[in-house]
Order: C-alpha cells, then sequence, then structure tokens
C-alpha cells in the first residue's frame, strides 16, 4: 500500500482535537443552564476521536484509549438512570433533581447540581453509541465473519 | 405521588443494563434474565391489586406538577396489560434459552428483550401524549435489534421493510403531536382530553384524530395497513415473534382504546363508525391470509390480524359491553398469541421445517405438544368456555345491542375460518402415519414444553375463571367509558 501523506492532517489535528476536547467538556459544564450538555458535548467529544482515527490510524488510537465504547453504553445508561432512582432514597419522585452552591477551592463559589451527574451519563451513552457505530462501519471489511 | 407507578418501566430497564454487561456470560446472563424477570412480575402484581383496592397512581416525574411536566397515570387498564405484559415475558425469558443459539444469547438478546418490556410498559403507563411516542420509539429500537437478530438473509430484508414502515408512521406520530400541541397546546392526555371536550371537537380536531388513528393502525397492522406484519413477524426466532406477536400490536391497539375513549369521543359517527368498516375488512383480509399459506408460522402471524379487527369492532361500537370485550380479548390474545407463536415456533424446530405439506404425524413422537396445539386453536378461535369466547361473546352482544348486524355476521364467520386455519395445521402436521425418519429430540421438546404450557394454563384459567376475571374487566370498561375519571385522577389531585 502506498503511504498517503498526511503530514498536513496530523498536525492540525494534534491542535484541532485538543480545542474540540476542551470545547467539549466546557458545553458539557454549561449543560444544564446555558446551551450545551451532555449530548452534544458527548457528540463533539466523540468527533475529536474519530479525527484522530482518521489522523493516526485504528491500531495506534486504539492503543492510545484503551476502552471498549461497547461496554460505555450501559455504564453512561446507567449512571442517568442511577440519577433518577437517586431520588427514591430520599422520598422524592423519580428523576427529582437538585442543586446547591458549594465553596470549593480555587473555583470559588461554584454550583453543583444533580443534573449534572444525569449529563454525564448522557455524555458517556453518546460516546458510546457514535463511537460504536462508526468503528463498526470503519471495520466492516476487516472481519466479515464476525 | 408514588414511585411504585414507574418501577415496571425501571426494574426492566436497569435489567437490560446489567444484562449488557454480562451479555457474553451466557449461564450468569440466563440465570439473571429468569430471576429478573420473577422479580418484576413479582412488582407488577403487587401494583395490580394496589391500584385495585386504592385507585390509580399519579407519578409527576421529578415533581413538575400535572399539566406541565410529565407522568405517569397508573390505572386499572394501564396496570392489568403491564401485568400480562410480565406474564408472557417470563415465559419468554424461559424458553429463550431452549430456543436461540448461544451466539444469538450472546448478542445482547437478553438486554434488548428487557429493553422492549420497558418500553411496552411505559407505553402503556404513560400519561402523555409525546411521552407515548418516546416509548413507542424505545420498544422500536429493542425490537429493531431483535429482528435482525441471527442476522439471516431473509430477516435483513423483512427488517429493512420493518424498519422504514416503523420510521414513516413515527415522523406521523411527531407531526399529529405537533398539530394537536398546536390546536390545544398541551400534549398532556387529561388536559388534551379536557379542552376537546370545550370545543367539542371541531373539524380540525377530528381530522388529527383520523391522522393519529392512521399512525396507531400502522402499528396495529389493521387493514390496509397490516401487509408488512406477517412475513416480518414470522421471520425471527420464535421468542422474538412471540413477543412481538403479543406485545407490540397490542401496544398499538391500547394507544387507539385509550385515545378513542379518552379523548376524541365526540364525533363517534364520524371515526367509530371507520373503526367499524375497518375492524370488518381487517377481520376478513387477515383470515383469507391465515388459509392462503402453508407456512405454520406464517398461518400464526396472519392470525394476529383478525383478533386486531375484534379488537377494533369493540371500540368501533363504544358501549360498556363492547369496550370491556375489547379489554377482556386484548388481555386474552396477549396469552395466546404468545403460547402460538412459541408453539409454532418450537413444532417447525422439530420438525425440521416450517412447511405443512412436509410434516406430519408428529403426534406419535410429540403427544403433549400435540395436544397443546389443539387446545390453543380452541382457545384461539374462542371455543366456548375458553378465554376467546368470552371476549367475542361481549364484543357480540355489544354488536346486537347496537343492531350492527354485518359486523356480528363478520365475526362469527371470521372466527370459524380461524378454527379451519388452526385445525388446518393441526391435521397436517400432527395427524397421519408415523414417520420413522424424524430423529425425535425429546430433550429438546421437553425444554420447550414448560413456559407454553403455563401460558396455556393460564389462557384456560382466563376462560374457564371468567366469573373472577369478569368484574375487574367491566370496571375497568365502566372507567373507560367515563373519561372524567381519568381527567379528574390526574388534573384535580
Amino acid at each position: 500500500m502506498i503511504k498517503t501523506n498526511d503530514l498536513i492532517l496530523r498536525t492540525t489535528t494534534t491542535l484541532i482535537a485538543f480545542i474540540l476536547f476542551g470545547f467539549s467538556v466546557y458545553l458539557f459544564f454549561a449543560g444544564h443552564n446555558k446551551p450545551g450538555g451532555g449530548f452534544i458535548g458527548g457528540l463533539m467529544t466523540s468527533a475529536a476521536i474519530v479525527l484522530m482515527y482518521m489522523a493516526y490510524g485504528m491500531e495506534s488510537v486504539a492503543k492510545i484509549i484503551p476502552i471498549n465504547f461497547r461496554v460505555v453504553i450501559p455504564i453512561g445508561l446507567l449512571i442517568a438512570v442511577g440519577t433518577g432512582v437517586g431520588s427514591f432514597i430520599f422520598g422524592q419522585p423519580f428523576l427529582s433533581q437538585t442543586f446547591a452552591y458549594f465553596q470549593l477551592p480555587i473555583l470559588g463559589k461554584t454550583e453543583l447540581a444533580t443534573a449534572l451527574l444525569f449529563d454525564l451519563g448522557v455524555y458517556l451513552t453518546v460516546i458510546g453509541v457514535t463511537m460504536t457505530i462508526i468503528l463498526t462501519i470503519a471495520q466492516d471489511r476487516k472481519d466479515e465473519t464476525a | 405521588m408514588s414511585n411504585l407507578a414507574i418501577l415496571p418501566i425501571l426494574i426492566p430497564l436497569l435489567a437490560g443494563m446489567w444484562l449488557a454487561f454480562i451479555a457474553k456470560k451466557l449461564p450468569l446472563a440466563r440465570g439473571s434474565a429468569k430471576l429478573l424477570s420473577i422479580l418484576n412480575l413479582a412488582v407488577a402484581i403487587y401494583i395490580f391489586f394496589h391500584v385495585q383496592q386504592n385507585g390509580t397512581l399519579i407519578l409527576e416525574m421529578g415533581a413538575w406538577k400535572a399539566p406541565f411536566g410529565i407522568i405517569i397515570v397508573g390505572d386499572l387498564l394501564a396496570v392489568t396489560l403491564v401485568l400480562t405484559t410480565n406474564l408472557v415475558a417470563i415465559a419468554a425469558a424461559f424458553f429463550a434459552p431452549k430456543s436461540l443459539s448461544d451466539k444469538q444469547e450472546g448478542f445482547y438478546f437478553y438486554a434488548f428483550f428487557f429493553w422492549l418490556i420497558s418500553g411496552v410498559s411505559g407505553a402503556f403507563l404513560t400519561g402523555d401524549l409525546f411521552n407515548l411516542f418516546v416509548f413507542f420509539e424505545v420498544l422500536l429500537m429493542a425490537s429493531y435489534a431483535l429482528i435482525v437478530l441471527g442476522g439471516g438473509k431473509a430477516q435483513l430484508r423483512e427488517s429493512i421493510k420493518y424498519l422504514l414502515l416503523n420510521l414513516f408512521s413515527s415522523m406521523l406520530f411527531v407531526t399529529a403531536i405537533a398539530f394537536i400541541y398546536a390546536v390545544v397546546g398541551t400534549v398532556n392526555m387529561a388536559q388534551i382530553a379536557e379542552r376537546v371536550q370545550e370545543v367539542e371537537q371541531q373539524g380540525i380536531l377530528t381530522t388529527i384524530a383520523v391522522l393519529l388513528f392512521f399512525v396507531f393502525a400502522t402499528k396495529a397492522a389493521v387493514f390496509p395497513l397490516y401487509y408488512w406484519l406477517p412475513n416480518s413477524y414470522s421471520v425471527p426466532n420464535p421468542v422474538v415473534s412471540a413477543l412481538f406477536g403479543a406485545l407490540l400490536t397490542k401496544v398499538g391497539i391500547y394507544s387507539i382504546l385509550r385515545v378513542f375513549t379518552l379523548i376524541f369521543t365526540h364525533e363517534p359517527g364520524l371515526t367509530h363508525n371507520l373503526f367499524l368498516w375497518l375492524a370488518g375488512l381487517t377481520m376478513i383480509f387477515g383470515v383469507i391470509g391465515a388459509l392462503s399459506t402453508h407456512n405454520v408460522k406464517l398461518i400464526v402471524a396472519y392470525n394476529i390480524i383478525p383478533a386486531v379487527g375484534f379488537m377494533l369492532m369493540g371500540i368501533g361500537i363504544f358501549t360498556e359491553t363492547a369496550i370491556s370485550g375489547t379489554v377482556y380479548y386484548l388481555v386474552h390474545d396477549m396469552i395466546i398469541k404468545g403460547a402460538l407463536f412459541l408453539l409454532v415456533g418450537a413444532l417447525a424446530h422439530l420438525a425440521g421445517t416450517s412447511d405443512l405439506r412436509k410434516m406430519g404425524g408428529m403426534i406419535h413422537h410429540y403427544p403433549f405438544l400435540g395436544w397443546m396445539f389443539f387446545l390453543a386453536s380452541l382457545v384461539l378461535a374462542g371455543i366456548p368456555p375458553f378465554s376467546g369466547f368470552i371476549g367475542k361473546l361481549l364484543l357480540l352482544q355489544g354488536g346486537l345491542a347496537e343492531e350492527e348486524v354485518i359486523i356480528v355476521i363478520v365475526t362469527l364467520v371470521t372466527s370459524l375460518l380461524i378454527l379451519f386455519s388452526m385445525i388446518r395445521i393441526f391435521i397436517g402436521a400432527f395427524w397421519g402415519e408415523k414417520n420413522e425418519e424424524i430423529t425425535v429430540n425429546k430433550r429438546a421438546a421437553d425444554g420447550y414444553v414448560w413456559p407454553i404450557a403455563g401460558l396455556l394454563a393460564l389462557s384456560v384459567t382466563l376462560g374457564v375463571g371468567a366469573e373472577w376475571f369478569y368484574p375487574a374487566i367491566q370496571s375497568i370498561a365502566e372507567y373507560l367509558m367515563a373519561p372524567e375519571l381519568y381527567i379528574d385522577s390526574v388534573l384535580k389531585e
């Protein structure tokens, strides 16, 4: 196979993937009050990962991020539903949410909301689903028997 | 407020996640699937008795008040259907290890199985029209995964059709909900009902009602929208067919029942008369389909369609007797369709073919299976004293009281033809000379028999013990005919 010249792609990916990851984290935390959230944050993270896959190839990225994305889906679902079930303990209706302000070091006065935990579940589920779909299509030709 | 109402949705949802983690560890997955389905059934039984004694359960999710937030309404109809769903599910959970290959089981069968149950229970319990759409999607997602399980050529062909059709009807569903929201400004079913009543269901609302009916009719396989059903229900594994045949079309019928007894009840001359016509045509064309083929799986799949016609007929007649007939038939049909699909699945596997002309003499090898099939045929066709008869009797009483003679005659003829189509399988597959060439697999047959026998015993009890069940069914029908009860329980706590 002829080696393709992807120097530009690789160089920019190091930069762009970093920015994408950063922005997706920002979107994730902005989620429950401002535009953003677990869904869009998860999509953006998966976009960054896909970009890395395109630039560096399957094997090397699988080494960098040794995660089975299929397992990420039920973990994410479990966290999301778990925050709903959590309200049972406090005698509240399913999916109740609450928030409070805490004095944290470095960050100062910070709002911590249970909605964020729910969003974390959504975030992980979205990454898991997107990556599973894309990787399954990408691997299509390699192992037709599987 | 009571979190009890969400449990039938939540337990299978969590069970599905647990089983997605351990999908490849088959012995553990099988054990947990059985255990969790028993747990879920126990909870459903508890909720059923709780609702029967204390009245409708309402849960306002996230503590958002009724017309604004999403609510779960566990009324007697919903919890009865949830209970029946779980009875079918338990039989499927015990049948699955016998019928699926290890590879199929390992491919997240149990996870999707529980997610399907979760979606079906959610569709029964929700009190919000948009949420109904969401739960339709949940159960459809799971059903897409289940229908391709195994990945045979025929399965892929049918699943493409199934997927496209459901995608289309889902789009139509969202559009119809958007129309409703534009007209009455809410998606809470109780509040829609209240507002539709206030404006006396003017022309535009009746149009939307018919649009919604077509969405549900596609899911429920009403004439002329049933053509997708027989093939796509007969190609997957028997367990999957049983779940689909027992549960999915019934969700469509339940939605019609709910929407057209609660919300759109003010123009029965238009909407409910349409149902009567379509019910009659559904019965005739469905049963003709069942007579047209020699494939045993296809015969049973076609028999779903006339049953849908019977239930739709009750909604069309729209009196208390007829509605109670529909509810009775709904419960009866969920159980017997589950049993029948498992039965023909077992039969086709043991005979090595699903072509009726190549079978014969099976009763010499598998007498118990044969007589169970005979019994199931009688139950399905509605021979007294079995449960199909009670349901049909109520429907016919309702029809005669309203002097809808033609539909009554169609019903009777259809029942006769259903019996004929079923007995044709019994004669073709079980009668005849003993075929020594068949390799008898007693162990497989014994594994198949018990889940089916359980369902069949339930079905027989439902008919013979009609005296015990009828009061509950009758109170459901009374409740459905008085929509203010539903509205009050949701909006005026």
